[in-house]
């Protein structure tokens, strides 16, 4: 049974398109068949951050719109064995998605994949709700900072009452909390939210954290996932991510301070 | 001498704590006002009004009817206030336990 997933966070410029990107090559290359969709209608950046903007021909609106086959808009990605990218378009017309459109584009691709990720756009308005529509489960990427947990606060509240799920009295949508630009040095001096600070205000299950990091930056500047390079923390972060969200047992890592050579050498804490 | 430096420490308190403490009151306040109400809170408000205009002269303004959720448990909270003439009272919490679905 394919399995829909929304990213999701209410607020802009947490990493909401990073993270879809890693989470969904991370799943594909683990051997499951991931489709990645960008719903962010006018401001489309998933095919950026994945490298593939230049082999966008039609798009989730063409689709919907009939102007397309769903085959014609998949990108198939060139890294990874069984991902695909669909695009979200260009156009400056925001209601160029309906509900009843997005509804079958994913009933097909559930025929085709096991994995189904939705990138929402920023803000709670009418894109954001038709991604988050026919989710099963919701990533909540959240940075431990004040705007971020009240608004994802904001979209808890929405995942809770207008999605599919919720207005059939299905079983609610499963979230997990995922919070990005995580850095353990300002926790432990007292000057960033901590993990434990941010689920006690969210109260939902901890999916992990991802490390602040400039590899994220370097990776969108090249097109490539950043969870392609275990090299760096960020993207072991978002491989553990994608593990556990699979059903691994993996324990938390990035949460405690590396400690220097001097402190290793005389073992201070 | 470390004692002497906590003291110096301690007296501001740690932005992270803020952040938490004034998360922790506007989320709360949020969930309240954004959650949806039953549907027959508005009705509720309605006849509880009518009730209590038999005996008292009110405004409708000063009824409110809310519905919080602290633990697990709900509470029905209802808040008149009387004319002027008349002292203010806070009317009873009316406790309606229910469990989580």
């Amino acid at each position: 049974m394919a399995k829909v997933v929304v990213i999701t966070s209410g607020k802009g410029g947490v990493g909401k398109t990073t993270t879809a990107a890693s989470f969904a090559t991370g799943i594909a290359s683990l051997g499951h068949k991931t489709v990645v969709i960008d719903f962010d209608v006018g401001l489309r950046n998933l095919d950026l951050v994945m490298g593939c903007e230049r082999r966008v021909v039609y798009d989730l609106v063409n689709v919907i719109k009939k102007e397309a086959k769903l085959h014609q808009a998949l990108i198939k990605d060139k890294r990874v064995d069984g991902l695909y990218v669909l695009p979200a378009s260009q156009t400056r017309d925001k209601d160029a998605l309906d509900l009843e459109g997005v509804g079958e584009v994913i009933e097909e691709l559930k025929k085709k994949f096991e994995f189904i990720i939705c990138d929402s756009p920023a803000g709670i308005e009418r894109g954001a709700q038709l991604a988050m529509y026919f989710a099963d489960e919701a990533l909540v990427v959240t940075n431990p900072e004040v705007s971020s947990v009240r608004d994802s606060d904001r979209v808890l509240g929405l995942l809770d009452a207008k999605t599919y799920r919720a207005e059939n009295n299905l079983e609610p949508i499963k979230c997990h909390l995922l919070l990005t630009r995580y850095n353990v040095k300002q926790v432990k001096k007292g000057e960033m939210l901590s993990v434990d600070d941010v689920l006690e205000l969210l109260g939902i299950p901890f999916l992990g954290v991802i490390p602040e990091s400039k590899y994220v930056l370097s990776a969108s500047n090249a097109g490539t996932p950043v969870v392609l390079d275990d090299a760096n923390e960020a993207g072991q972060g978002y491989l553990d991510v994608v593990s556990r969200f699979l059903g691994e047992d993996r324990p938390h890592r990035f949460l405690e301070e590396k400690k220097g050579f001097f402190k290793r050498l005389f073992g201070a804490n | 001498m470390m004692a002497l430096f906590d003291i110096f420490r301690r007296t501001r308190m740690k932005s992270a704590a803020i952040a938490k403490d004034r998360l922790q009151i506007i989320v709360a306040r949020e969930r309240s006002t954004t959650r949806q109400a039953p549907w027959y809170l508005p009705q509720l408000q309605q006849e509880l009004l009518q009730v209590i205009a038999k005996y008292e002269h009110i405004d409708v303004e000063t009824v409110t009817v809310n519905l919080d959720t602290t633990d697990g448990a709900e509470v029905l909270e209802l808040n008149i206030v009387l004319p002027e003439d008349s002292a203010p009272i806070r009317a009873p919490v009316i406790e309606m336990t229910s469990y989580p679905a």
